[in-house]
């Protein structure tokens, strides 16, 4: 079990990492001041997140978190490559926010019923910060989505050019059917189908 | 700016204000009244006010720049966290500032124009680079200290809501400082390397530190106003005292050398003596023939440019300007 466990956090833990990186990247950068701010908030929060994961690696005996995040090379690393792509322009960056923490805010969700209980422990914690990163994202969406001809068609490109890097978000692990089977974690799959139903709404 | 060092337009053929309400008004700065946005105020007042929390505004932003280009290159978490929490500070300082200018009747855009195109100014030390970690310490650690010196001064204003956004600033200022002078500490408590390192970023930013809170005021009529008004709340030069007595004893705690052979306090004036700095460098970087002054604004004139359709998508067109509660 302890394989799959590590494998799964690693990934979760990575994502966090990046996209936080990420997000870090816009700070003295944004469209207006209040986006700066809260590109930063949440790149606190990610790296955050992603800090207390790596430390659960520690208790698993992995390496401690500054050495397993700064030190590792690239090719060590299980993120997916939507949280790697530079940000690009703000309609990118806005829309990865969305369907990433979208996908986060659900995953956290699932892992409320882990088995490992550290990782549920941390879910009911997390849960609540992730909160504030969607209700961010869709505030957002929606305000550009209904502005101007620019923002709506700026959005839709960086939609239709995002959703099939998304699709990486959800790649299973190689001990899918363990951690499904051990009640560790609920499954890509189905978290996906539950990420594509919200997404419908 | 930064609070500090702020430069004084001359004004000479300013219309004359009411007498009556003039007098009013200087009385109600005398009793130790704050002045609201609403109040009536001379015009000089109110120009160079703005001209002031502008260029404190401008001067936060400018300055996320060089240690948020470390951000990403921090070393280890914990210096990660709190860096990425400190600049976001700062550029939540300028949105505080720019709501007090606000109050005054120069909007954000109009702000943001002027620097962007170079008519306004910002604190010059944000024009030299940051080439190591060490330089990032040194402005948590000491830029951060000046710029509360000039900050605590200027909290005691006469103007309401600049005040009272200094106020909230200090108070997170205080914590970057105590996070710098921390990063400073583990350098010098370091490997030699590592306190080579600081001591060549105390080498490069010594004479922009000493810049820093501008050059001697000459003594005029003008500056007399702007102090019985209590705009201006110190001179320049009390200021950079102030610095030095707060700040060198602790630097050479830490075992590191002040690039100064001259620099020495005074025990009969109490005053510091120091090499002059060199002000023909200060007035050629103020006007925009710093290292960096370029690539700062660069960085301004694109963050805006690629931010306009999002600002223009907001802006419904049934929305109403609001002045900012400050």
């Amino acid at each position: 079990m302890s394989d799959a466990l590590k494998e799964l956090i690693y990934k979760i833990a990575d994502d966090q990492f990046i996209l936080g990186h990420r997000n870090s990247e816009w700070t003295g950068f944004g469209p207006m001041l209040e986006e700066d701010i809260a590109f930063s908030s949440m790149a606190q929060d990610k790296i955050g997140h992603s800090f207390a994961l790596y430390t659960m690696l520690r208790e698993l005996g992995e390496q401690d978190p500054d050495t397993v995040a700064f030190t590792r090379n690239a090719n060590q690393f299980h993120n997916c490559i939507f949280v790697e792509l530079p940000n690009g322009e703000y309609d990118f960056s806005l829309v990865r926010h969305f369907l990433f923490d979208t996908a986060e805010a659900l995953r956290f969700e699932m892992l409320l019923n882990s088995s490992y209980e550290p990782l549920a422990l941390l879910a009911k914690k997390i849960r609540g910060e992730l909160r504030y990163h969607t209700i961010h994202a869709n505030t957002f969406l929606k305000k550009l989505g209904s502005g101007t001809e620019e923002s709506i068609s700026r959005l839709q490109k960086s939609l239709d050019y995002s959703l099939p890097y998304a699709m990486g978000m959800f790649e299973p692990s190689p001990y899918e059917s363990e951690l499904i089977s051990e009640g560790i974690f609920g499954g890509e799959e189905k978290l996906r189908e539950q990420w594509t139903k919200k997404l419908r709404k | 700016m930064y609070g500090g060092g702020t430069t004084f337009e001359g004004i000479k053929a300013e219309k004359k204000d009411d007498p009556v309400k003039l007098a009013e008004f200087e009385a109600r700065i005398e009793r130790g009244e704050k002045i609201e946005p609403t109040d009536w105020m001379p015009a000089l007042y109110r120009k160079q006010l703005i001209r002031m929390i502008e260029q404190h505004a401008h001067s936060e932003i400018i300055g996320a720049l060089p240690e948020g280009t470390w951000i990403t290159r921090a070393p280890g978490f914990k210096r990660k966290m709190a860096l990425m929490a400190k600049v976001q500070d700062e550029v939540g300082h300028a949105q505080l500032l720019y709501s007090a200018a606000e109050t005054l009747g120069k909007s954000r855009e109009e702000m943001i124009d002027d620097l962007i195109n170079g008519k306004s100014k910002y604190s010059n030390i944000f024009n030299y680079p940051t080439f190591t970690w060490a330089d990032c310490c040194f402005i948590s650690w000491l830029v951060d200290a000046g710029a509360i010196v000039n900050q605590l001064a200027n909290a005691k204003g006469s103007y309401g809501p600049y005040c009272r956004a200094l106020d909230r600033i200090c108070a997170e200022e205080s914590f970057h400082l105590k996070y710098g002078h921390h990063c400073v500490i583990y350098l010098a408590a370091g490997t030699e390397i590592q306190r080579q390192m600081f001591q060549d970023a105390l080498n490069r930013w010594w004479p922009p530190m000493m810049h820093f809170f501008g050059p001697s005021d000459k003594i005029s009529v003008h500056s007399d106003t702007l102090m019985k008004w209590k705009v201006k709340m110190g001179s320049n030069d009390d200021m950079r005292n102030q610095f030095l007595d707060m700040y060198v004893p602790k630097i050479r705690e830490l075992g590191f050398v002040i690039p100064d052979p001259k620099l020495n306090k005074n025990e009969e004036t109490g005053r510091w003596e120091y090499t002059e700095p060199d002000w023909e460098e200060f007035k050629r970087v103020i006007n925009g023939d710093g290292p960096c002054n370029k690539e700062r604004l660069a960085v301004r004139r694109t963050a805006e440019e690629r931010g306009r359709w999002v600002r223009e998508a907001l802006r419904s067109p049934k929305t109403v300007y609001q002045m900012p509660l400050a």
